[in-house]
This record gives structure tokens, C-alpha cells and sequence, in this order.
């Protein structure tokens, strides 16, 4: 295999892990005034993803590096041509990530239902454009020769984008209500449970129109294979949500994440970004990416690093692997000297 | 305004912005692990309560450090593809490790510590900040190794007959060691982290100084005042120090640069520094200078007597070089900004030295300027940060990678001035609402002041954390 080859795989990798991982924070945030119709449930389901949050995003500040260092034209003609999707999705997580910080600082109601609105509107933003984004990767958008985007903005927002952002939005919410399900004990996990049934059917009804489409349009037996596994994957799941095996039913809305994620990749291959303007302006991995001298360095950092970070991010998780509930919560709201001591 | 001014007003704009939390994130971070040390080691109650006070301003400003560095990453393809084409194989490497060394370490493990308080024995999770800490400087590290790239670029390779009025094809890299190791990334790295302990050193000082002549939790506040003006103190020497070397770099590589720095136009020996001048503003033409002789020249060249090589000899040189253009940046703004650097640390400096006078040996004066200067003085830093940081982009000018490309060939092309336009509005109002919610959480939690805790409260949850506390709520 050629190392670029390889760093199209790492970078699927890095980006199955971010949608993995955040994917079950944005879920969280979408669902938060479904389930938390009480303040103390809203904090038990804040406080779920509080230690881990920061640390899921990285993977994409990290996807978005590596497709720098390894693609930049890949990297350049993305960035500037979706730029304002972009926007949104920055903007989008700019006041997610201060909500979470400061939504408990303030003892007022209007001051946290303020961040709630915040957490909610930053969760749902990303689960769509993600989707929009990678829909139209795949799709191939108006590419020039000189590999500039010349499509502007609402050419991204056609039918078969638009029902990937659904796609997403499902996967991600559905993903995040398995994890509190896991995670929480009480009313939240009682009401959890029962929403992964019912988010989960519409989004595999959605799943599978999305990946139909996909395949109709340029599905090979490799991907045809991924979308039937990532489908009955989701089945699986609801099935394991119903009998209360927690832990299963998250393990498999996470791979039918990494199994969609694959397919939108293997579509993709041996394009990076697709021109629809003329095939000849096709941006492929071998015309977008680094040196091989660039190439190599990457690859010992990341054959060093990967590891490591899998490591402590699952001690991570280990260390606040427990179920928590509204009866655990520290008897005064919001005093963080108090509650962190 | 074309796309191209406004890229660049953006990127100054969240640039600079992302700057004034990201020095206090540097030095507080080190300074919370270091009181988090000194508890560990003594058990002594107010070095917790210190560490709690100071680790609630360092999460504050944290949280606003992290979400603004996202756009950083993203406007580089965003705003400026063209740059990034040109570089990529040699920029996106820094970037790329920065992410997978340095923020995963921070990140992950400031979770830890956030949520780990009695979760974690007392060792471990003394290790987590540490190790936050020390990935905070990781990242500051690779960051300015890609910076500096753009300073003095190295170890690469572009297309024989490559002129950059004309470019053709990229920028390859040919040797890593030279991008991450050359001086000039390992003394910008130095100058930037002593920097980055002056401004935190500032915050912790002018909030001491604030409590202390109310005469409020002295037990905490005076050990805080101390570590702050001694952090303020021994930081500034490595600033000056620092500083020195990389204008002697700066005069060797970037002999234009040093040239604007001081509005020199003719090449002489004995250069003087002037601390102002009032003239035309871009220093064509003076009618009045106080300087101090010989001082630039000693600045760029270590005599008194050295040569400072002026903007007209290489202004002509580079047209030898590389064709007709104009190769010279903003005068004024290179002069100024190099001045307001230099001025507003160095009076941080100043006061640090004096409180640690006024406040010798037990005294502890009640006057409300001094709280008043205190505040005062947390801003100094900030300000000399942001005019360092203008200085070194805007007076490498009209570069954005020295001698390689121009700025003007770095902007996207797919992006139009109406999509600039929208992001810099947006970015500019999210930002600005966020800094008064981020200064009024600052001013709560100061006035707050630290937490009536103990070092037995922090044992018993630690003891309890299988019974009913089975998490931190720390949201």
C-alpha cells in the first residue's frame, strides 16, 4: 500500500473516531430539553459527557491537521469552498464548548436555560452540516482546474446533502441516547431507552434511503456490503436497547457510525473530492497529497502517538466508566467550590 | 474592501484575540500545578484553597482559549487556500503533530483534573495537571515552530528558477528537524513562554494585590502576590533575554524587519533606540527623537558600534533578489507596535518589583490605587503580547512566508468578499459578546475569592468516592 493510500485511511479513521466519540456528545446536547425536563436531569446529562467532551473534540482538530499535513489540496479546496457551512459549524462549537463551562457558574435559571439553548442549538448545528458536508465530499461538488470550489453556497444544500444531514443528525442523536442509557441511572436512562427505539427507526429508515441513494448512484460490492452491515447494525442496537443490554446497544450505534463513515469512504477512493465539473479535476489521493518524505514523517508520529492517546483516552472513560443519576446530585445546585471539593 | 484585506483584518482580528487567553493558559497552567505541588507536599490548606482560587480563573479563561483555537486551525484553509496549497506539505505537518501530541494531552487530562478531584488519589491527580500543563507548551511549541517557518523558512525545496513575484508548483519538505529545531522556532518558543509567564504572573499579581489592600483572605493572597510578582520578575529577565537574541536573529534574517522596528532608512553604525519620536508617523521625518545611542545597534548586533543595515539599501537589495516590488512593510506600525511591546511589558515588570517592595516583610498597605494598579496591571502583558504579535506578522509584510510567497498570493480564491465579510462579522460579535461574559465570570469569581475548603474535606470525598459520590459534578 502506498502512504498515501494509508493516510486516506488514517484520516477515515480519525474522522470514524471523531464522529464516534463527539457523535455521542452531540447526541447528548440534541436530546438534553427531550430528556431534561428537570434541571437536575439536565445536569446529570451534561455531567455525563463533562470529563470527555473536550478531549472528543480534539479528533477533529486532529482530522483536520492530518488532512492538512497529508492532503492540502484537499484541505484547501474543502475549507475555502464550504466556507460557510464551516462558519456555522465553528460558531456552532464556539458556544457549545463555553456553555458547557460556564452554563454552572451563574445561580440563575434564565442564565443556564440561556446555555441550555446554546448546548442544544451548537449540538444540532454540527449533526447536520457534518452530514451535508460529507454528502456532497461524496456527491462531487463544482471543482475547477485549478482545484477551487466554484459552486458557492447553496448548491450544498441539494436533496441528497440535505438527507445526509438527516442521516447524521439520527445517527448521532440516537448514538447519544444509547450512551445515556449506559451512563445514567433513573428517569434519564428510562426515558433514553425509550427514545432509541423511536429515534432509531425513523433514522434507519432515513440510513437506508441515504446509502440506497449512494449505492444507486456508485455502489460497488464493497460498499453494498458496509451499508447492509452498518443497517443491521442499527437493528441490532434497538434490539439490545429493548432487552436493557446497555453497553452492546452502544458499542453497535457506534460501529454503524464507523460502517457509514467506511462506506462514505470507500465510495469515495481513490477520490478525494470529486469534481462535478469534469472528472479530469478530480482532487485524488495521488494528486492532493504531501511528499512521501512529508508522508513518512507522519506516519512515525502517528504510529508513535495513535496508541498513546487510545490508551489514556480510554482511562479516561474507565476512571468515570460509573452510572450516574438525579439522586446524586450534590444536595445544593450550582455551587462548583462546593460540588468539585 | 477586497477579500484579501479583509482575510487579513480577520485573521488579526481572531488571531489577537485567541492570544490574550492563550499566555494566561501557558503560565497559569504551570503555576496551578505548581501550588497543586506545594499541597501535595505540605498538605497545607491554603495552598488547595490557592490552587482551587487560581485553577477556577485558569478553567474560565481555558474554556475560551480552546473554543477560539478551532477557528484557528480552520481559517488557514478557510481564508487563506492558496497559502495552503503552497506550504501545506511542509505547514501541515507542525499542525498535525501539535494536534496529536499536544491537545489530546491537554485536553483529556484537564477532564481529568476538572472531574478527577476525588476520584483520583492525590498523586495521580496532582499528574493530570501536570501533564495538562505540560501539553499546553507542547502545543505552543509546534505552533510557533510552523510560525517561525513563515519567519525564516528551512529545510524545504521549490522548483529551480522559482521566483515568488512568478510561483510555480510548492513548497516541499525536505528535512523536519530544520523546521521544528532552527533557531529561530527554538528562541521564538522561549521568548513566548517566559511571555506567557509574564501575563499569567500579571493576573495572579493584580488580583492579590486587589484582595490584599481590602485586607481579604490575606493567607491566600500573599503567598499569591508573591509567586505572581517573582514569576513577573524572573520571566521578564528571560523576556529581555530572549527578546535580544531574536533580534539578533531577526536582524540576520530579516534585516527589514529590524529596520522598520526602528524606522532606521539609511544604513549606519551606532544606531540609537529611540524610545519615541514625534515627526511624520512613519519616521521619514522627525522633528523630535529621544533615544538612547547605540542602543538598536547593540539590540541587533551585540556592539554598540554595529551596523544596522537601513530600509532603503534593502529595500534595493531585494529588488536585486527577487524583481520590482515594493519589499517594506508598514513603517509606523512596525515601529509603534515594536515600542508598545517592549513598553507595556517591561511596566509590568515594574510594578512587580515595587509591590514586592511595599509589601516586605509582613507590610501590607491599604491604599486603593495600589488594588486599583493591580487590575491595572493585568492588562499590561496582554497588550505588550498583542503589539508583539503585530509587530512580527506586520513587519514581515508584504511576506506571509519570507521570501516565498506574498500575502497577496496566499488568499482563497473560491471565497468571496461577501462570505469574508459575513465570518469577520459573525466571528467579531461572537467574540466580543463572549468577552464580556468571560470578563464578568473573571470579576465574579476574583471577588469570590477562594473556597472555604480543607485539606480534610478534599480526604473525605476522596475516601466517600465509592458511596455517595460516585461522580464530580463539576458542570
Amino acid at each position: 500500500m502506498e502512504l498515501a493510500d494509508f493516510w486516506f485511511v488514517l484520516i477515515a479513521v480519525l474522522w470514524i473516531g471523531y464522529f464516534f466519540l463527539e457523535g455521542f456528545d452531540f447526541g447528548v446536547g440534541v436530546l438534553l430539553p427531550v430528556i431534561g425536563k428537570s434541571e437536575a436531569e439536565r445536569r446529570v446529562m451534561i455531567n455525563t459527557i463533562g470529563p470527555v467532551w473536550d478531549g472528543n473534540e480534539v479528533w477533529l482538530l486532529v482530522a483536520g491537521g492530518a488532512t492538512f499535513a497529508a492532503f492540502p489540496e484537499w484541505y484547501a479546496t474543502l475549507f475555502s469552498g464550504f466556507y460557510l457551512p464551516l462558519l456555522l459549524i465553528l460558531v456552532a462549537l464556539i458556544i457549545r464548548g463555553v456553555a458547557f463551562e460556564y452554563r454552572g457558574k451563574q445561580d440563575s435559571a434564565r442564565w443556564r436555560s440561556r446555555w441550555d439553548l446554546a448546548i442544544l442549538v451548537g449540538s444540532l448545528v454540527p449533526s447536520i452540516l457534518w452530514g451535508v458536508a460529507f454528502a456532497n465530499i461524496v456527491r462531487g461538488v463544482p471543482i475547477n482546474a485549478d482545484g477551487t470550489y466554484t459552486g458557492g453556497f447553496f448548491n450544498l444544500l441539494n436533496p441528497y446533502a440535505l438527507l445526509g444531514g438527516v442521516v447524521t443528525l439520527g445517527l448521532f442523536t440516537t448514538h447519544g441516547a444509547t450512551f445515556l442509557a449506559l451512563k445514567t441511572k433513573g428517569s434519564v436512562r428510562d426515558k433514553a431507552h425509550d427514545l432509541v427505539g423511536k429515534v432509531g427507526l425513523a433514522t434507519a429508515v432515513a440510513a437506508v434511503l441515504f446509502l440506497g441513494w449512494t449505492l444507486l448512484d456508485q455502489g460497488e460490492v464493497g460498499t453494498w456490503i458496509t451499508s447492509i452491515l452498518a443497517a443491521a447494525s442499527l437493528l441490532g442496537a434497538l434490539a439490545f436497547d429493548r432487552v436493557k443490554r446497555d453497553g452492546w446497544a452502544f458499542v453497535l450505534t457506534g460501529l454503524t457510525i464507523a460502517l457509514a463513515v467506511t462506506t462514505l469512504f470507500m465510495t469515495l477512493y481513490p477520490n478525494v473530492m470529486p469534481s462535478s465539473t469534469d472528472p479530469a479535476f478530480n482532487l485524488t489521493i495521488a494528486n492532493a497529497s504531501s511528499t512521501p518524505y512529508t508522508l513518512k514523517v507522519m506516519t512515525w508520529v502517528a504510529l508513535v502517538m495513535t496508541p498513546i492517546v487510545l490508551v489514556y483516552q480510554a482511562w479516561t472513560f474507565w476512571v468515570f466508566r460509573r452510572r450516574i443519576g438525579t439522586d446524586d446530585l450534590p444536595p445544593e445546585p450550582v455551587a462548583p467550590e462546593s460540588v468539585s471539593a | 474592501m477586497d477579500a484579501l484585506e479583509l482575510a487579513r483584518w480577520q485573521f488579526a482580528i481572531i488571531t489577537i484575540y485567541h492570544f490574550l487567553m492563550v499566555p494566561i493558559t501557558l503560565g497559569l497552567a504551570m503555576l496551578v500545578a505548581g501550588l497543586q505541588t506545594a499541597w501535595y507536599r505540605t498538605g497545607k490548606d491554603v495552598y488547595l484553597r490557592a490552587t482551587k482560587f487560581w485553577g477556577k480563573l485558569f478553567l474560565i479563561n481555558f474554556a475560551m482559549g480552546v473554543v477560539t483555537g478551532i477557528v484557528q486551525e480552520f481559517q488557514f484553509g478557510m481564508n487563506w487556500s492558496e497559502y495552503s496549497r503552497f506550504v501545506g506539505d511542509i505547514f501541515g505537518a507542525p499542525l498535525a503533530m501539535e494536534g496529536l501530541v499536544a491537545f489530546f494531552l491537554e485536553s483529556t487530562f484537564l477532564g481529568l483534573w476538572i472531574f478527577g478531584w476525588d476520584r483520583l488519589p492525590k498523586k495521580l491527580h496532582l499528574a493530570t495537571i501536570w501533564a495538562a500543563a505540560i501539553g499546553t507548551s507542547i502545543s505552543a511549541f509546534f505552533i510557533l515552530a510552523a510560525n517561525s517557518w513563515m519567519q525564516h523558512p528551512v529545510g524545504y525545496r521549490v522548483d529551480e528558477g522559482f521566483s515568488p513575484l512568478n510561483p510555480t508548483g510548492r513548497a516541499e519538505l525536505t528535512n523536519i528537524f530544520d523546521v521544528l529545531l532552527q533557531k529561530t522556532a527554538l528562541i521564538t518558543f522561549a521568548h513566548t513562554l517566559t511571555a506567557a509567564f509574564v501575563t499569567a504572573g500579571s493576573l495572579m499579581l493584580g488580583v492579590s494585590l486587589w484582595h490584599l489592600v481590602r485586607q481579604r483572605h490575606l493567607d491566600v493572597m500573599r503567598p499569591s502576590m508573591k509567586l505572581g510578582a517573582w514569576t513577573i520578575i524572573i520571566a521578564f529577565v528571560g523576556v529581555a533575554v530572549t527578546g535580544h537574541f531574536q533580534a539578533q536573529v531577526m536582524t540576520e534574517q530579516q534585516p527589514m524587519k529590524m529596520a522598520a522596528a526602528e524606522a532606521v532608512y539609511e544604513t549606519g553604525r551606532d544606531v540609537g533606540f529611540s524610545l519615541f519620536s514625534i515627526g511624520t508617523l512613519d519616521g521619514s521625518e522627525e522633528t523630535f527623537r529621544l533615544e538612547i545611542p547605540g542602543l538598536a545597534s547593540f539590540l541587533a548586533t551585540d556592539s554598540f558600534n554595529g551596523e544596522v543595515e537601513g530600509i532603503n539599501d534593502i529595500q534595493a537589495g531585494l529588488e536585486e533578489q527577487f524583481g520590482p516590488a515594493d519589499y517594506s512593510p508598514n513603517i509606523p506600525i512596525s515601529y509603534w507596535s515594536f515600542r508598545f511591546m517592549i513598553g507595556w511589558g517591561a511596566l509590568a515588570a515594574l510594578v512587580a518589583a515595587l509591590s514586592l517592595i511595599g509589601f516586605r516583610g509582613g507590610r501590607n498597605p491599604t491604599s486603593r490605587w495600589i488594588g486599583t494598579l493591580g487590575v491595572v496591571t493585568i492588562f499590561l502583558p496582554l497588550l505588550a503580547n498583542s503589539f508583539g504579535w503585530l509587530f512580527t506578522e506586520m513587519a514581515r509584510q508584504p511576506w506571509v512566508v519570507y521570501g516565498l510567497q506574498l500575502t497577496a498570493n496566499g488568499v482563497s480564491l473560491a471565497t468571496s468578499p461577501g462570505e469574508v465579510w459575513t465570518s469577520m462579522i459573525v466571528l467579531t460579535l461572537l467574540y466580543g459578546a463572549l468577552a464580556v461574559v468571560e470578563v464578568a465570570l473573571m470579576v465574579k469569581y476574583i471577588k469570590l475569592g477562594p473556597p472555604e475548603i480543607t485539606s480534610a474535606d478534599a480526604d473525605r470525598a476522596y475516601d466517600d468516592r465509592d458511596n455517595d459520590q460516585p461522580l464530580t459534578f463539576a458542570y
